[in-house]
């Protein structure tokens, strides 16, 4: 019951911002704020968790692979899962954590302190105001995070295996260029679309839906997070099949 | 009661019929009739919880009645959508009770927020007329101070001259002097009383404060049990001898209003 409820405010909060796109000018002010914040101040956490998972994917398969004699497809490995799966679902995993909870928060705390209504009283509509910018700076800067996630990932994977555990160079990056396709990239960036989109609805929904006083900020913030996560994994598990097939 | 004022043949600004309000499983407002005349400043006082902000918040289409009529000069806002409620905002401001400053923006752009959103005003008049609000307010050159630096007072008379800026022709304020020092609470009467006189603005004061109701109100309003129980003078109700006034008026609890 409470998901479908969830599910109903999602749509019409979807619906509503699509709407504001055409309806409204867009304030560039406030979009270029919002992709500083989710962004460019995301940079940081992206570069350090696709590097540290490329990393330790990439020794765990040379490990299994050493006894096969097959290092040199470790390459390969590396960089389709680092596309398809890590790059986006951790990236999105990270984003969640750190953008949608402060959406949450934010929101949920201008509606207790009524900055929501106030906006309201001052003539301004707040679907246009408070989502629109943060929907359009998720959906520019997660994409490209995940593209910088997978670049971290595919290059310390990389180093660790040829620099550390001496995989011939060469090899590595030759099967490596041989096997990853550009779909395999694709459906990296898709999936980062769409999680964006996720956790920006869920985010700014638990934000807007929150009840009164500071408990209501807590439980909005941490549900905002939990159900992205949630959503995120189930939805990655469909995106899987529908984007091999149709890319 | 009887329901003589100055402005008696004034038309309407404002007209409530019959609003009833359920707010979770409590019924706030049980059919609510009220008029709010052109130019006058009406004061509604009644119980904490009582609905009076809530009320407040129907009259500019905050808050849709779940029955009842909401007339803003000749629009039935019970029947508007929110984007069509927009345009008619721009000629009300409302005082929140806590201010409801933006928290993201500085004092200077909270202030300048109903100006920018207007548009087509030059930087340089929307800077002159920030100034010249913040003076009126006392609190000069605090433009790029942020809200989380300022003193409940001060944050009030900030969202006082925020509210007040586009000049609207009505005005709402939600507890005004609540939590002020008495010297603050008086200069926020004045200045009520300024801007209805200097600008003609219609007022709509929700407060506990009998003080500032007597020293502002054209009218006093009292909502008791989520009806208007009287309507009329200052003078008229707090003297008045009707015993649910009365003692309102005058602050006497009695035992079943005793909180141990």
């Amino acid at each position: 019951m409470g998901m479908l409820k969830m599910g109903g405010q999602l749509v019409f909060l979807f619906q509503d911002i699509i709407r504001c796109l055409f309806v409204y000018r867009i304030r560039f002010g406030l979009l270029v704020r919002q992709l500083d914040f989710i962004g460019a101040k995301s940079v940081p956490v992206v570069i350090i968790t696709g590097g540290f998972i490329g990393a330790v994917f990439a020794a765990q398969c040379e490990f299994q692979f050493r006894a096969l004699g097959m290092s040199s497809a470790v390459g390969p490995v590396v960089a389709i899962a680092m596309c398809r799966e890590l790059g986006p679902v951790l990236c999105a995993l990270m984003i969640a954590g750190r953008v949608g909870s402060a959406m949450a928060a934010e929101l949920a705390t201008m509606k207790i302190t009524e900055q929501i209504d106030a906006l309201r009283a001052l003539a301004v509509y707040p679907t246009e105001y408070l989502i629109v910018p943060r929907f359009l700076a998720m959906l520019i800067s997660l994409p490209i995070l995940v593209g910088l996630a997978i670049i971290c990932g595919i290059g310390a994977g990389f180093y660790v295996a040829v620099h550390v555990l001496g995989v011939p160079g060469v090899y590595y990056w030759n099967n490596m260029i041989k096997y990853t396709h550009d779909k395999d990239i694709w459906i990296g960036v898709v999936k980062g679309f769409f999680f964006g989109l996720i956790i920006l609805l869920v985010g700014c929904n638990k934000g807007l839906q929150s009840s009164q006083g500071a408990e209501g900020v807590g439980l909005a913030t941490t549900e905002a997070v939990v159900d992205a996560f949630i959503i995120v994994l189930i939805a990655n598990f469909f995106f899987t099949f529908l984007l091999n097939a149709i890319l | 009661m009887s329901n003589s004022s100055p402005e008696t043949h004034a038309e309407p600004l404002v007209r409530l019929v019959g609003v009833e309000k359920k707010l979770g499983r409590q019924k706030v407002l049980r059919g609510v009739d009220l008029e709010i005349r052109q130019g006058e400043k009406m004061v509604i006082i009644g119980r904490s919880g009582g609905g009076k902000s809530v009320l407040l918040k129907h009259i500019i289409g905050l808050m849709q009645p779940d029955a009842g009529q909401v007339w803003f000069r000749d629009k039935d806002l019970a029947q508007m959508t929110e984007e069509q409620l927009v345009p008619l905002r721009k000629e009300t401001g409302m005082l929140f009770q806590n201010g409801a400053l933006f928290d993201s923006l500085t004092v200077g752009e909270n202030v300048a927020f109903p100006l920018r959103e207007k548009g087509g005003i030059s930087e340089d008049e929307i800077q002159a007329e920030v100034e010249r609000a913040l003076k009126i307010v006392d609190l000069p050159r605090q433009e790029q101070k942020w809200p989380s630096e300022l003193s409940g007072g001060m944050r009030k008379r900030v969202a006082l001259a925020r509210a007040a800026i586009a000049k609207p022709a009505l005005m709402l304020y939600d507890e005004p002097t609540s939590g002020l020092d008495p010297i603050v609470a008086d200069s926020i009467n004045k200045l009520m009383i300024r801007l209805g006189h200097e600008l003609n603005m219609t007022s709509v004061i929700v407060t506990h404060d009998m003080v500032s109701a007597r020293e502002v109100g054209d009218r006093i309003a009292m909502l008791h049990e989520g009806r208007i129980y009287c309507v009329d003078q200052p003078a008229a109700v707090l003297e008045s001898e009707d015993p649910i006034v009365k003692r309102f008026v005058n602050g006497i609890s009695d035992a079943s209003d005793a909180i141990f």
